[in-house]
């Protein structure tokens, strides 16, 4: 599978929840800031995975065993 | 006479019954002229269609009539789609029709509108079988031409929206005899060996008989089947196929399909900026409202100044030292008071005080003290303790005192 979405799904579904918990104002002043500097981490790492994201192009075609095989797809940019 | 006699009602009802669960009778599509078309004030259109031989009852409701795309006329060559059913009334069966096509465009149209009745039936374009796309896909299968611009379309498309995906191609032919097998297998193939979490699914742009695989009942049902979600993306914006019916989602152009598979990283970097203005927000309004009751709480003297605080204390301290000794001394004098008092009563019964007075002590010989007669026998020697010294002698006589 494909590690850095799966990081970057999480990050963002974390951030929601930080910034959800921040909205409903129930938190001791000390766990906002321990969830205000976890958020902007996760801003932080969020961003710097789109910065150095490339697509990954392979294509897949059933092999002899009819199991599927990958290789490398080039595309015009 | 023993056969059964039926109402009108009956035997129509039962002549409808028999229609209505007849499957050839539910999906039709029928060619023919249209002749004495109306329009009632219902909104429900009433016409006839005929051939050489024959002629049909049609009907169309309001509903149906509203959506269609052109004015039928008399004469008009047509393809109606609907079902063959009876309007008891009357007894008599007509063609409910749920759309209607031009016909004379070719036998294509027939044949596609024949299949989007029968899959429609079927509940293959019901909304409720759509599945809800990955909001963020790690793997898009792309069904389609290795060859085509519409590969390298969606996938420069991808990369400058959202590069933290990867495409994958299962190529497949798209136009040809081959192709609907094909385009069906790359389907249940990828779902078998669950190669993606979002498939597209199409082609560029071409003729009608060129996106004709896409028309194909064997692609409709591999994509009713796949557990993977489906964008369909065949031809140009007015071309619609029966793939885009049964997809989960239709996308007017495989370009069209790369944008909606994906989010746009443009803005989520957006939603990153306001995630972290939000948060500013919340917490600078937090530390507000803390320094807000800090202040409050500081409007005290203890706080205020705690040296004064301690100062008070430290006098309070001082005082009730101060107390507590004098309270200590005056306690101990009073002690001291009561010692000479006491040792004056003591000093005052001293038998020693008494015996200098001139009264004696008698004492047996074991040293306890003779208070009456009964204690001593005659020949007892006893002590006669007066105050500078002792007597010993001996019990001569005893006289009891007479009362």
């Amino acid at each position: 599978m494909n590690k850095d979405n799966k990081t970057f799904e999480e990050n963002m579904q974390r951030l929601e929840q930080i910034v959800r918990a921040m909205e409903r104002g129930d938190v001791p002043l000390e766990e906002s800031l321990k969830l205000f500097q976890e958020g902007t981490a996760l801003v932080a790492r969020c961003g710097k995975l789109l910065d150095n994201a490339e697509l990954q192009v392979t294509k897949i075609s059933a092999g002899s065993d009819g199991t599927p095989v990958e290789e490398v797809f080039d595309y015009e940019p | 006479m023993d056969q059964q006699v039926l109402s009108i009602t009956q035997i129509n009802e039962y002549i409808r019954t028999l229609m209505d669960s007849t499957p050839a009778l539910t999906a039709l599509a029928v060619r023919g002229e249209i002749s004495n078309y109306k329009v009632y004030p219902s909104g429900h259109h009433y016409f006839t269609l005929k051939d050489e031989n024959s002629s049909l009852k049609c009907v169309m409701f309001k509903g149906s009539a509203l959506r269609l795309r052109f004015r039928p006329e008399n004469g008009m060559k047509i393809i109606a789609m609907g079902k063959i059913s009876v309007y008891p009334r009357d007894g008599a069966y007509q063609l409910y029709c749920s759309a209607l096509a031009l016909d004379g465009v070719g036998d294509l149209h027939a044949a596609f509108e024949q299949l989007k009745a029968k899959l429609a039936a079927q509940g293959l374009f019901n909304p409720e079988h759509k599945q809800k796309l990955p909001q963020y896909p790690g793997v898009i299968g792309i069904i389609t031409s290795s060859a085509g611009a519409a590969i390298h379309d969606m996938l420069r498309i991808l990369n400058k929206r959202y590069p933290l995906t990867k495409a994958v191609l299962l190529p497949v032919r798209v136009q040809g005899v081959e192709a609907p097998g094909e385009i069906a297998n790359a389907i249940a193939y990828a779902n078998h060996f669950q190669l993606a979490d979002l498939l597209i699914v199409g082609r560029g742009g071409g003729s009608l008989e060129d996106l004709w695989a896409f028309n194909d009942e064997r692609v409709a049902n591999a994509i009713y089947q796949s557990k993977i979600p489906i964008i369909s993306a065949v031809g140009h914006e007015p071309d619609v196929t029966i793939s885009d019916y049964v997809a989960d989602l239709r996308a007017a152009t495989p370009s069209n399909a790369a944008e909606l598979a994906v989010p746009d990283q443009n803005a989520l970097r957006q939603v990153l900026d306001s995630a972290t203005d939000r948060m500013q927000t919340l917490l600078l309004r937090q530390l507000r409202t803390a320094r807000q009751q800090l202040n409050a709480l500081s409007g005290s003297t203890t706080l205020q100044s705690p040296a004064k605080y301690i100062h008070l204390r430290r006098d309070t301290l001082a005082h009730m030292q101060t107390r507590l000794i004098s309270a200590g001394t005056q306690f101990v004098s009073k002690k001291k008071q009561n010692f000479v008092s006491l040792t004056a009563k003591l000093d005052a019964m001293s038998p020693l005080k008494v015996l200098s007075r001139g009264y004696a002590m008698v004492q047996s010989c074991d040293g306890a003290v003779v208070h009456s007669i009964q204690q001593v026998t005659k020949n007892t020697p006893i002590d006669i303790r007066l105050k500078d010294g002792i007597i010993s002698a001996e019990i001569l006589d005893k006289r009891e005192d007479a009362l």
